[in-house]
């Protein structure tokens, strides 16, 4: 009897006065959060607002769609690409020596924690924020917007690298070496190959997150479509809020789908 | 003999597509560059506006204004636990439909997923300002575009997280006569709960960093008087709205991100 009880493992102990405490931490910080709900009631004109927005998907002004000049929809899209590309383009040249930075494997323990540290700050500052501060350099136009999507993708993509460097397969570089392959040989042959793939997969995953950023940072003055979507909301003029809302959903959902058919050959 | 040898190697790849595919992305990326303007002797020639700029932003802090910027920095936690709790809610039953080994409805899994891009291709900054048409200036706008970006985030990811179970245990629990709602109790949900949470973690760090900046237009939170600040050119009192709600980032990230590592 007593071999068929051992064979049963015991039920894991919970430990209830633990459980209790995550619940009632938990618990407090939702009903703390509730309390800052802010809920002011629904603005008088909500309803004509709804109603306008609603006719603004179904009406969209066409005619903003098909204006080639510079104020039309079509620059604004094609520039918020090309901010995306060439903020993409940057951060992952300059994410580079961050990630090599961060690598246990190649700067050891103590400094690969500095360099992860600072990889962090980088990420957790707001591209928003970097958008403002770089207007104040460059002015606004799209070049603030290519710095700040440049300097905050580092945060991402510096991780990531650091990660596929880290978890590089040693040996490629150690047959190398022994068969007296010198430095220069053993990046081009060994590290090179090795990450290659996987840093034009996270380059192009973050790609596909700066196409949704760029969109966002016109709104502060850094180029591209939120300009001009933005005017259009603060001016009520829903028609064209509604074309640039479809032509931005679209957009994004064709340059995902390109984007993510890459990486799946990629890796 | 030779001949023989030369058929059986592999025959080296042909470097054509190589150079062509290099070709094609410097022709994206220099276009792109053109197309936006964006020089880097510019930058570089404009470099001493930078440390201008950095200077009066944070030396010296203006701490007489610290003061007021707690309020709002707790009001922006607040903001994104509401939306991410809520978020959370609403993606459990929409991840469970969206998930095609649990319910095999092709056209109600492609469906949901497609209402979840969408919501997902909608920078929460634009929802946030359509709410703010909606509810008006404040909080409330922000919380309801937080909650709705949430929702498309966690619903992906947990769908996901779904399709990938040990279907051992579906199997298990149906040879056993269990219905639907046994293995959704017992297979599906013991599974994916631990990553559930720490996908519900994550949208709340995301959340934190999106609704420091959400008071930019008009969406409640610490971003409300950067705009203020910056028209009267008060550059130090942005600054040290920008220094307190960094920190105070990096604090909840660090916490939530060893809760995550605990959890999965």
């Amino acid at each position: 009897m007593s071999i068929y009880a051992k064979a049963i493992p015991d039920k894991p102990k919970s430990n209830a006065v633990r459980r209790i405490l995550i619940f009632v931490i938990v618990f407090s910080l939702i009903s703390w959060g509730f309390t800052g709900l802010g809920w002011n009631g629904i603005m008088p004109s909500a309803t004509g607002t709804i109603i306008g927005m609603w006719n603004g998907i179904i009406h969209p002004d066409v005619d903003y769609l098909t204006n080639w000049t510079v104020d039309g929809l079509p620059y604004a899209v094609v520039e918020t690409i090309a901010i995306a590309i060439s903020g993409t383009f940057v951060s992952g040249v300059l994410a580079i020596p961050f990630a090599l930075l961060a690598s246990q494997n190649i700067v050891g323990q103590k400094v690969s924690k500095i360099g992860k540290f600072i990889i962090t700050m980088i990420r957790t500052f707001p591209e928003l924020i970097l958008a403002l501060i770089f207007i104040g350099i460059v002015g606004p136009g799209a070049p603030a917007g290519i710095l700040a999507l440049g300097v905050h993708s580092i945060g991402m993509l510096g991780k990531l690298y650091s990660e596929s460097i880290e978890s590089m397969d040693i040996g490629v570089k150690e047959a190398l070496e022994s068969c007296g392959g010198n430095n220069m040989e053993v990046l081009f042959r060994a590290v090179i190959p090795q990450v290659a793939p996987e840093f034009l997969s996270y380059t192009l995953f973050r790609f596909e997150i700066n196409m949704r950023a760029a969109a966002t940072l016109g709104l502060v003055g850094a180029g591209g479509i939120g300009a001009p979507l933005i005017f259009a909301i603060r001016g009520r003029f829903w028609e064209r809020a509604g074309i640039i809302v479809i032509v931005l959903i679209i957009t994004v959902t064709i340059i995902d789908f390109i984007s993510g058919r890459i990486r799946k050959k990629l890796v | 003999m030779n001949q023989d040898l030369a058929n059986k190697l592999p025959l080296r790849p042909s470097k054509a597509k190589f150079y062509s595919n290099i070709g094609l992305i410097l022709a994206i990326l220099i276009s792109s560059a053109w197309f936006s303007g964006f020089n880097v002797f510019e930058i570089f020639a404009n470099l001493r506006f930078a440390f201008r700029l950095l200077n009066s932003l944070f030396f010296p802090p203006a701490w007489d204004y610290a003061d007021n910027v707690i309020g709002p920095l707790l009001e922006t936690v607040q903001m994104a636990i509401v939306g991410s709790f809520v978020g959370a809610v609403l993606a459990f039953p929409a991840a469970v439909l969206a998930a095609n080994n649990f319910i095999k409805i092709k056209g109600l899994n492609t469906g949901i997923r497609l209402m979840l891009n969408f919501f997902r291709t909608i920078p929460a900054l634009v929802l946030a300002s359509l709410f703010v048409a909606i509810f008006g200036i404040g909080s409330f706008a922000g919380i309801v575009a937080l909650s709705i970006f949430s929702f498309g985030l966690i619903s992906k990811m947990t769908y996901e997280s779904i399709e990938a179970i040990d279907y051992g245990q579906v199997e298990a629990i149906i040879s056993l006569g269990g219905n639907k709602m046994n293995i959704l109790r017992y297979a599906i949900i013991p599974q994916v709960l631990p990553q559930y949470m720490s996908y519900t973690l994550y949208a709340f760090e995301v959340n934190v960093r999106a609704a420091a900046v959400l008071g930019y237009v008009g969406a409640g939170g610490v971003g409300q008087t950067y705009q203020i600040w910056l028209d009267l050119r008060r550059f130090d009192r942005v600054g040290i709205i920008i220094m307190i709600s960094f920190v105070a980032v990096l604090i909840i990230d660090f916490i939530s991100s060893s809760i995550r590592r605990r959890l999965v």
